[in-house]
């Protein structure tokens, strides 16, 4: 290329091969779909784009591999698992709400803000399949934020059981409810953060809003923890996504974490509904959007 | 592309009030004020807004129902700069040619080529953020080629350009609608520069259809000179009257029909027997500004 071009600067000959039409494929909505999904899945950890943009899922990554070095170390020294592969997703709560905070707002008031938006409507993309492909990558990019430290725990937690093969066995499947269980929280999460951050253009207004949503109802399980009945306290962790999780966990893994009494049914309907909602939400607001 | 009583009305205005256009294959220019519907009927040409009545077709398609199939084989530029700051413009027009249908590697080698068309190619691995305005309209106009459209719709592609940036930027698009093979439609609210490259014209006021026509039917007159001298226009103008052209007075200057090379040599004749001292002497084709000099009645209502 270099030789070409210094070739032309010098004044010799010129090369213009002139312009060629594109006979080859174009692909249907399925591949520009996963093209916008990857291009976005890319743009969450700042891939692609200046140093600046790296640094801050650079650093939460690294919260998040540093707390499962120490659950390994932990694990290794003294045999006790301090940090299970459920409770790593809870553990890493106001870190993926940061990243969030942070992400969601990256991956649609950009578009937003730079009016990118009419670039993508005047190509074969359809506005619905446009919202889809951003919930999809932040839920996948949250996902996989959980899912790097949580393997990084299971090899260290392979090497320190004691239990032989069936031990492995245990442990394998354990990882797995893991990985499932940080899937159901990332989609709970992600879903609920961009429509938040879809409403303005102005990154740091959305950060607000995002991290708001998320606190705004915790004095009202604070209170009701401390005042209301029995039936009051095992249904306030509705309110919030938060802890409409930990609600969740418990009903699913049968662990302790929260009182949800007879309850745990309707923490699931609460969740599909708030990610059906929210998607839904994210759709209608770009069927709006003017392209 | 044909449009048949085509209207668009906004809550408030009407936009678009029963357009009948077609229009061939080539270079074609769309002007008119600020707000006479220009706009409004490229997003409908794009099936990004409804039509509010008639019926539309581009490429032989209908955008309301084939809107997907026509946005593939389309170009648009829109008005506005519309590109991410902080991204690589090589990477930029590969994702945009991706979302296009294209697959991944015909991505990347149509973007750097899209980017040598448009003149970035060395500057094409850096940040959109750190270009001059011409450099973003340029990569504006890459990604609207990169998937290699039957058809470009180009928003005031000049907007916000320096003469120069302007100059380069027509004889660009000029490239694109005669030696690529794409048929151009070029908006503007600037009827001079879109005479200069265009091939037919169309001309539309308040939603309203002024005058579709080709250029070479509307420019049937020579082209003229310009001769502006500093004192003793009337001088001149007599000497010139006697040698038998058909000059004319206009403002301080006169205009003689150019009908070979040797009236140059005449005027300059003239001018220096009578010893006047010359200001200006240019060359000039018969606008067809002049064809719409007179604004027509129907054109002082609708669309502010």
């Amino acid at each position: 290329m270099a030789s070409a071009d210094s070739l032309i600067n010098n004044g010799g000959v010129i090369h213009d091969i002139g312009y060629r039409r594109y006979t080859g494929a174009r692909l249907g909505r399925r591949h520009i779909v996963t093209a916008l999904y990857l291009h976005s899945l890319r743009t969450a950890f700042g891939l692609g784009r200046s140093a600046k943009a790296k640094i801050f899922p650079g650093i939460v990554a690294l919260i998040a591999f540093g707390v499962a070095v120490i659950a390994v170390a932990i694990r290794s020294q003294s045999g006790e698992i301090a940090i299970s592969y459920l409770y790593y997703t809870s553990v890493m709560g106001i870190p993926v709400l940061l990243f969030l905070a942070v992400v969601a707002p990256e991956l649609v008031c950009r578009d937003l803000r730079a009016q990118v938006l009419p670039l993508y409507f005047s190509r074969p993309l359809r506005r619905a399949d446009y919202a889809v492909a951003k919930v999809a990558a932040m839920i996948s990019a949250v996902w996989l934020l959980l899912a790097g430290p949580l393997l990084l725990m299971f090899l260290g937690g392979v090497f320190a059981q004691t239990g032989g093969a069936s031990g492995a066995r245990h442990e394998f499947t354990d990882f797995l409810g893991g990985l499932a269980w940080a899937a159901i929280a990332a989609a709970v999460l992600g879903a609920v953060a961009m429509p938040l951050a879809s409403w303005t253009s102005r990154r740091a207004v959305s950060a607000v809003v995002i991290v708001s949503a998320f606190l705004v109802t915790t004095p009202v399980i604070g209170v009701v923890d401390d005042l209301g009945g029995d039936t009051a306290r095992q249904l306030v962790r509705l309110v919030n996504p938060l802890t409409l999780l930990d609600g969740l966990q418990t009903w699913i893994f049968r662990t302790s974490r929260v009182d949800i009494g007879r309850y745990g049914s309707l923490y699931l309907v609460g969740a599909l509904a708030l990610v059906g909602g929210c998607v839904a939400l994210l759709i209608v607001r770009y069927r709006k959007v003017a392209a | 592309m044909q449009t048949r009583a085509l209207t668009k009305h906004y809550p408030r205005v009407t936009a678009l009030d029963a357009l009948t256009l077609d229009v061939e294959p080539g270079i074609i220019g769309l002007v008119g004020a600020n707000g006479a519907g220009k706009s409004t009927l490229i997003k409908i040409l794009l099936g990004l807004l409804d039509s509010s009545g008639g019926s539309v077709r581009v490429l032989g398609m209908d955008p309301a129902t084939d809107g997907e199939a026509i946005r593939a084989r389309v170009g648009y530029m829109p008005e506005h700069s519309a590109l991410p700051p902080d991204m690589i413009a090589a990477e930029f027009v590969t994702h945009m040619a991706q979302i296009s249908g294209l697959p991944r590697t015909a991505a990347r080698e149509r973007a750097s080529e899209a980017l040598r068309h448009v003149g970035l190619y060395e500057e094409r691995y850096r940040q959109i953020g750190g270009y001059s305005t011409g450099m973003k309209q340029r990569v504006t106009l890459a990604q609207a080629l990169v998937h290699d459209p039957d058809l470009l719709l180009l928003d005031e592609p000049t907007n916000g350009l320096d003469p120069a940036g302007r100059d380069s930027m027509l004889s660009l698009i000029q490239r694109i609608g005669s030696e690529f093979g794409i048929s151009v439609l070029v908006c503007s609210h600037l009827l001079g520069e879109v005479e200069r490259i265009c091939e037919s014209l169309i001309a539309i006021d308040a939603g309203k259809l002024l005058r579709a026509d080709r250029i070479s039917s509307m420019t049937q007159r020579r082209d003229v000179l310009v001769v502006e001298v500093d004192e003793g226009v009337e001088q001149l103008f007599a000497r010139l009257n006697e040698i038998g052209h058909g000059v004319r007075r206009a403002g301080r200057g006169l205009l003689v029909p150019l009908e070979s090379d040797d009236t140059f040599d005449l005027i300059m004749g003239t001018v220096a027997a009578l010893d006047l001292p010359l200001h200006r002497l240019d060359q000039r084709r018969h606008g067809i500004a002049e064809l719409f000099a007179d604004p027509p009645e129907e054109a002082s209502h609708g669309v502010g």
